[in-house]
């Protein structure tokens, strides 16, 4: 008894709620004509798609930078490596892979100056990381437009010239991680073998890091910075390189991202893609200054999972759609729980 | 350091945000086209527009609680009154005063949640607010979009969605257009000047000058300055922030009004998304920081943020050939004034940190180099 209190409460009521919701959903759903079997195909979709700019918060939460609100800043360095490698018409595992490589530069870059900046303001890292994530992401719309890029699959057709708001890779690298090894069960089930082995693989990549030597230091620094500096770690440097990595992941989740759903999206579209993610690791049970593994991949579950089955299924019953209502109040609930909630670990 | 000593580096740090502004702006107006005469016009407008809201900021800044990124919280309720105001079909500035009433206990309810929250999260109190104003908003969509017209009995047939309920996406506030700012237009110099809107902006600006000087404005400023101190002098401390943030998104929903009565239009479900970015951008630009604001803050803010924005999009027009351009540039501008005062500000804090450690700690060993001579 006294074990489910605890459990209970280190797991949270809000998580406890959505989790019973979700199965409530998945319980119901055959009941008012909604396929099983093409929603969990759905969700397992969604949450490939996502999974990876979720996990791209996990360096900056261990190394004690808090929630990373600037996530757009990696967002925009995965668009310019997608953009470059439409631009230069690579194809198939070429185009995706040198998509990720050309915005590795980028990523690195804005990360280096991203992390510099928020070191010198300790504390108030959250929300000059927001700002300054949709500052840039401002600064980029102007890009967008100027920059010289002229594949005309991408550009808009009467100018000849900007980048139109949505660009479609359809004929370059579409679904190419979806349908790597993809397994086919009945009309409705696809299981997306390529993309989840791509998640697990940058998964395991990061739990094999938190456990290095730079990993360790990164973790000591964000739990306790005056013993980090006693056994002669450098926080800044620290909290830079998780900076960097989280905006590598950034990048990197984004054209995962891009692949799956077919389109990349531009200028405003960086802004309002950060607060799921950090509400899904938040529903997976990290906090503020600690995240793991098991936080990343049950929360991007459990929150793609709603927003999978809630349209269908509400709908359903209520004749009416409410899932962007819904969405909007379970993803900031989750985040303004984690954030008045009192700090375990002492910074 | 006292204040004699200034360098000329420490002043333009002060005031950079202001200069640099001052710079932008006026390199932007001839390219623009516009006549001067037409740009001071807009102004006069929108200081007539903007100035509440901005103005609302002020309490939770003397407070401590940084900008109140929470103040689309008071904007809602306001849009809530107007919404019933139309229905109710009350015209001109009798709708306004009606929407005021309604949206008056919604303001106070919803303010003293914002308060609530934020005692629990003290220290990242802006970060909090912007996320509750996102969850709000939720709650406002759901109430606006699926709970009126259907739980809620709504008289007017127009203004309701074709499905039978929720409120339409254009709100047309025909009888209420500028019904404040026409009660009496007067001609000053060939520029037409909302005199009622001005005075009660200029009354709310003597309201906060007196509020200042009485003894819960004292204590406002007290809990800003050190919390724990505040605490140990017998200030309640909860109830003062509380309190501090009501006041905040009640003006809030009161600016909300006067802006939308001028707008003349109300998009029902994202006139409040860009009321707080809009004001906290103003008061930054007029010289305010995270801990310091006083009224000339606000008015050279909404000037200066104003100007830019009337001309942005035609020098972008011009000098780009495109008036996105333009329109990116300017709101590039205002997230990054927002953001390079809230850098400013983080990194002269934690300088100040650094320089009073540093001084104890010379002090320290003064005092025991002193001593050790002495022995």
């Amino acid at each position: 008894m006294r074990n489910l209190k605890t459990f209970i409460q280190e797991f949270g009521w809000p998580r406890i709620i959505i989790f019973l919701f979700l199965v409530s959903l998945f319980v119901l759903a055959p009941f008012v004509g909604v396929r099983l079997d093409a929603s969990f195909s759905d969700v397992l979709n969604r949450f490939g798609q996502y999974a990876i700019l979720v996990l791209a918060l996990v360096p900056m939460i261990q190394s004690g930078c808090g929630l990373n609100f600037g996530l757009a800043l990696g967002i925009v360095a995965g668009l310019l490596g997608a953009t470059i490698s439409l631009q230069l018409e690579l194809r198939g595992f070429w185009g995706f892979f040198g998509a990720i490589a050309f915005a590795t530069p980028f990523s690195v870059i804005f990360g280096y100056f991203y992390g510099k900046l928020l070191n010198k303001v300790k504390g108030e890292e959250m929300t000059i990381a927001m700002y300054v994530g949709f500052s840039f992401v401002m600064l980029m719309c102007i890009m967008w437009l100027v920059l010289p890029f002229n594949n005309p699959t991408m550009v808009w057709g009467y100018a000849g010239k900007g980048l139109r708001t949505t660009i479609t890779v359809e004929g370059y690298w579409l679904k190419i991680l979806n349908e790597f090894l993809a397994i086919k069960i009945g009309r409705f089930f696809v299981f997306p073998t390529g993309l989840l082995l791509f998640v697990g693989a940058c998964a395991f990549g990061m739990w094999v890091f938190l456990r290095t030597r730079i990993g360790t230091a990164m973790t000591a620094v964000g739990s306790n910075p005056d013993f980090a500096r006693a056994s002669g770690v450098s926080a800044d440097k620290m909290r830079t390189t998780s900076v960097v990595l989280s905006t590598f992941l950034g990048a990197v989740g984004i054209i995962v991202y891009q692949q799956s759903f077919g389109f990349i999206q531009l200028y405003t579209a960086p802004s309002p893609m950060v607060f799921p993610a950090v509400a899904a690791i938040l529903i997976g049970g990290a906090s503020v200054n600690k995240a793991s593994m098991i936080n990343v991949l049950v929360g991007t579950f459990l929150f793609q999972g709603l927003l999978t089955m809630t349209p269908s299924v509400i709908n359903s019953i209520l004749q009416t759609d409410m899932s962007e209502v819904i969405r909007i109040i379970v993803s900031n609930g989750m985040i303004l729980y984690a954030l008045t909630r009192k700090v375990k670990v002492s910074k | 350091m006292s204040p004699k000593k200034k360098s000329a580096a420490t002043l333009f740090s002060e005031y950079a945000v202001v200069i640099i502004f001052l710079v932008i702006t006026v390199a932007a107006i001839s390219p623009s086209g516009l006549s001067l005469k037409y740009i001071i016009q807009e102004l006069i407008t929108r200081l007539g527009r903007n100035s509440f809201l901005v103005i609302a900021l002020l309490l939770p800044i003397y407070s401590g609680m940084g900008l109140n990124f929470a103040m689309s919280l008071g904007a809602m309720a306001g849009q809530i009154g107007l919404i019933f105001a139309v229905d109710w079909s009350v015209a001109g500035w009798q709708g306004l005063v009606f929407a005021l009433l309604i949206g008056l206990p919604i303001a106070v309810f919803l303010g003293w949640i914002c308060g609530k929250v934020m005692n629990k999260a003290k220290g990242r109190e802006m970060v909090t607010g912007y996320i509750l104003a996102f969850f709000i908003n939720g709650i406002y969509q759901f109430f606006v979009l699926y709970m009126m017209g259907s739980v809620i009995p709504m008289r007017n047939a127009s203004i309701i969605l074709s499905r039978g309920y929720g409120i339409r996406n254009t709100l047309n506030l025909e009888s209420v257009r500028q019904s404040l700012d026409t009660i009496f237009m007067m001609k000053l110099g060939g520029f037409d000047v909302p005199v009622v809107t001005l005075i009660i902006i200029a009354l709310l600006c003597v309201f906060i000058v007196w509020f200042k000087k009485t003894k819960l404005g004292q204590d406002m400023r007290a809990v800003g300055q050190d919390m724990a101190v505040a605490e140990a002098a017998g200030i309640p401390v909860e109830k003062t922030r509380i309190v501090a943030i009501i006041i905040s998104t009640v003006l809030a929903c009161a600016g909300q009004l006067i802006f939308l009565q001028n707008m003349g239009n109300l998009a029902t479900y994202n006139a409040h998304d860009q009321t707080s970015f809009f004001a906290a951008a103003a008061i930054l630009v007029g010289g305010a920081s995270v801990t310091h604001a006083s009224i000339p803050n606000v008015f050279i803010g909404v000037i200066l943020l104003h100007a830019m924005f009337i001309v942005s999009p035609l020098a972008g027009q011009n000098l780009f050939g495109s008036a996105m351009v333009g329109e990116y540039f300017r709101q590039f501008i205002g997230y990054g004034v927002i953001a390079l005062s809230l850098v400013l500000y983080a990194w002269k804090s934690r300088k100040a940190i650094f320089n009073s450690r540093s001084d104890l700690r010379g002090g320290a060993a003064a005092k025991g180099k002193d001593e050790g001579g002495q022995a």
